[in-house]
């Protein structure tokens, strides 16, 4: 039998490496999936520029975080692009506005079909990116600042005694708590409000809501900016956890995609629960597992290899092979959707 | 305008660019444009065939076009027989494995009712057999890339000629899009393109990180060519016999004999360049010639008018007893083997395959640009969408920084805001292919040879 310290080492190691890494990026995929999962349900189109949508705002946040860097603004412990994010919504809201106005609203109207839709978010997706790029480059760019660790390994170590830490990232715990906040707030607004009533009574059934006298114009709008809102919040809080680099925000769409599936599509609580379903069997599978089986196996029969079910190259993999799953068993997704 | 003649203008358009580029800039550049036209336009048939026929969206184009590459470079390469005997056996072991577990789960479907049961013993054994697949498979990978990695490292092809990757590549990605098909035809639409933006994303990533399958990263080059080499030709005596007398008129006005011997080596290393182009073009032109000879008998047979029928009203076509699903499995699996013949033919020209060039925006979504500007639905038009988008987007590069330049002329050199619009400028092309679609969509959403369907 393992002694308790060890099983407790063995705990602190999957929290630190698989657990923690795992929650935030599942809080950014979930966010990114809502607003996927929003724009399915109410305009009933898979949105392939929302990867892109995320690296716009992620980038005004990383120029006025710069701007205000240069400065000499800072928010102490905190990253200074929290405060750059209420510019960067606004900048990314105006963005989809505008694409809205001048390309989605057309064929709205037309009443065409979803896949014209998908297919018109590609031109999107084209537009957004060369925008990016053409102001921020390719390239990798940080603009995190600010504390970096809330606890650091050595000092979880030297306090409980252990062989293992755990670090706390202030990304993670900022994105937590942002996470918590925003999905709250989200709710209260659906399920409480008047206008997010009419959402849902939109999304549900269009021809019945509108007899009802709900405006359409009104309920495509706050959906557009509760989407820009979303994405942003995702692609900044992303750009702070790990880096911003465009590409990366266009690589985001297939976990996104899977998450709003795996979870239900058109279904906000789904969405949560697909983007923390797939963050977690990501980082569960392509972990190393040898050195978690060291603490746990009797001396002498420990695993020689790396124990890592998958290389992380293959990250994507999973969030594919989680999405096929769900194809197959249950295309509804786990909480029961519309199947348009 | 009626149809014929407005194919006829565009494609006279299209040969006066091509031309305008050989005598304005040089005759090998027009002929490199020519043959990745050539090339994006058996693409551009390819989504035609998903998304002009049946309205499917296909966002991996990029995953079967590398596999038509991998097959390119599975067939044409010398084997290289010591990894295959370090890895070999492993690697057949796992393979036979692999083969084992999908014929004990078919029997399993087969002969056990559905049920938790089922699902259990699947489970496990899907489990156990990926448990013994890494105790062959894993030695297997060290062993192979462990032979001389700086040169091979694999486990080489079957060093048949190259040509023949054109139809295996077709093959490959048809057995791929078979599989994607299977799982993701039948539900809501958007569902195929999110399963095949997934699918390129894996098929890349395996073969980039698969070391001994294609050396991943590290890139196969030097393939074997269809046609002769460069080199070959300059100094064959023929070649340069014929290029003398090609352009006897200018060499006569050389009276130096030690002159004209220069000049004309000159013109032979020159002309060998074009030679050897202007080989591949034929070579594409065939191709390209067959295939769009098949579609247009496909689309014009009952087969074609079923296509569209379903395409246009899926319900109405279900009530008439048409397979839907069925049907659109087999249009996505035909356009992907199309995507796969032009993926292997890319890799061809390239003579190299270099697993990280694709990248999505090039290689899926140009090719939607190219498919919906030049009529979705009408072969001819997606093979002037090919000509025209690939002709943009070479050319839309200098363009584009030409543009810059103007612009930023006025400003000082050194400028800090100059110098990142300069820098910048190559990205414009981006915002133009996304303005292009759009404004088609919008405003002729046939493109610009839109459909054209008979009543009879």
């Amino acid at each position: 039998m393992p002694e308790t310290t060890d099983i407790l080492n063995a705990l602190v190691l999957f929290g630190n490496f698989v657990f923690m890494p795992a929650l935030s990026y599942g809080s950014q995929l979930a966010l990114g999936a809502l607003g996927v999962t929003l724009l399915f349900g109410i305009l009933r189109f898979a949105n392939f520029a929302h990867g892109d949508t995320m690296a716009f705002g992620a980038m005004v946040a990383v120029l006025v975080t710069w701007w205000l860097q240069s400065l000499g603004v800072s928010l102490g412990p905190l990253p200074t692009a929290l405060l750059a994010l209420p510019v960067a919504i606004l900048a990314t809201s105006l963005l989809v506005l505008l694409f809205d106005k001048y390309v989605y609203r057309y064929y709205r109207k037309q009443k065409s079909p979803p896949v014209m839709l998908a297919i018109v978010s590609v031109g999107v997706m084209f537009m957004t990116n060369a925008i990016v790029r053409f102001i921020i480059g390719p390239d990798d760019q940080r603009f995190s600042d600010g504390q970096k660790f809330l606890v650091r390994a050595r000092d979880f170590k030297e306090a409980t005694g252990l062989n293992e830490g755990i670090a706390i990232k202030t990304s993670s715990v900022i994105t937590i708590v942002v996470t918590v906040v925003v999905v709250v707030a989200l709710f209260w607004f659906l399920n409480r409000s008047k206008t997010g009533k009419a959402m849902r009574a939109f999304s549900d059934n269009e021809d019945l809501a509108l007899l009802s006298g709900v405006n359409p114009d009104r309920i495509v709008l706050i959906t557009w900016l509760i989407t820009a809102a979303l994405a942003t919040i995702a692609g900044v809080l992303y750009g702070l956890d790990k880096s911003f680099k465009p590409f990366t925000y266009f690589q985001m769409l297939l976990p996104i995609f899977a998450a709003a599936i795996v979870g239900g599509i058109g279904q906000p609580v789904g969405a949560i629960l697909g983007g923390y379903i797939i963050a977690f069997s990501e980082l569960a599978v392509t972990y190393a597992y040898k050195k978690f089986f060291r603490y746990l196996l009797p001396e002498g029969s420990e695993p020689d290899s790396l124990v890592q079910l998958l290389s992380t190259d293959y990250k994507f993999a999973v969030s594919f092979i989680i999405l096929v799953v769900v194809l197959l068993v249950r295309p509804t997704g786990i909480v029961k959707g519309k199947v348009i | 305008m009626n149809h014929g003649l407005r194919a006829t203008l565009a494609f006279t358009f299209m040969a006066a660019m091509l031309l305008a580029v050989g005598f304005g800039q040089s005759w090998n550049l027009a002929l490199a444009i020519l043959n990745l036209c050539l090339i994006s336009a058996v693409m551009s048939l390819g989504v035609n065939i998903q998304w002009g026929y049946a309205g499917l969206f296909n966002a991996g184009v990029m995953a079967f076009t590398a596999l038509g590459g991998l097959a390119a470079v599975l067939i044409s390469v010398a084997p290289v027989p010591e990894a295959w005997a370090a890895g070999g056996l492993n690697m057949g072991l796992a393979v036979l494995i692999i083969a084992a577990t999908v014929a004990l789960i078919y029997v399993l479907r087969k002969s056990l009712p559905g049920g938790a049961l089922r699902k259990l013993i699947t489970a496990i054994i899907v489990i156990a057999s990926l448990y013994l697949l890494r105790k062959f498979y894993s030695p297997g990978v060290e062993a192979i890339e462990a032979v001389n990695p700086a040169k091979t490292g694999y486990l080489g092809g079957l060093g048949m000629p190259i040509v023949l990757a054109w139809l295996i590549g077709g093959l490959f990605a048809a057995a791929v899009a078979w599989i994607i098909g299977k799982v993701s035809l039948g539900l809501r639409a958007d569902y195929l393109a999110i399963a095949t933006l997934g699918i390129s994303e894996i098929v890349i990533a395996i073969i980039k990180n698969e070391d001994w399958l294609a050396r991943g990263v590290k890139n196969v080059s030097g393939l074997k060519r269809p046609v002769p080499y460069e080199y070959n030709l300059q100094n064959s005596q023929w070649f340069i016999d014929l290029v003398e007398k090609i352009s006897a008129s200018k060499l006569a006005a050389l009276t130096d004999p030690a002159a004209k011997q220069a000049a004309l080596q000159q013109l032979v290393i020159e002309s060998s360049s074009i030679f050897v182009k202007l080989s591949y073009s034929v070579l594409f032109t065939v191709v390209l010639l067959i295939i769009l000879w098949f579609c247009t008998r496909a689309l014009n047979s009952p087969w074609g008018r079923m296509m569209r029928a379903i395409r246009d009203n899926e319900e109405a076509a279900n009530a008439m007893g048409k397979d839907v699903t069925g049907r659109h499995l087999q249009v996505f699996v035909l356009g992907c083997a199309v995507l796969g013949i032009a993926g292997a033919m890319l890799t061809t020209l390239d003579g190299q395959f270099t697993p990280a060039s694709y990248q999505p925006l090039r290689y899926t979504f140009l090719i939607w640009v190219m498919v919906i500007v030049g009529g979705s639905g009408n072969n001819l038009g997606a093979v002037l969408g090919g000509f025209l988008i690939w002709f943009t987007w070479i050319e839309a590069e200098p363009a584009s920084l030409f543009l810059m330049e103007l612009i930023t002329a006025p400003m000082a050199e050194g400028n800090a805001i100059r110098e990142h619009l300069l820098e910048s400028a190559p990205h414009l092309r981006l915002f133009l292919m996304g303005l292009v679609l759009l404004l088609v969509l919008r405003f002729s959403p046939g493109g610009l040879l839109p459909e054209r369907v008979r009543h009879v």
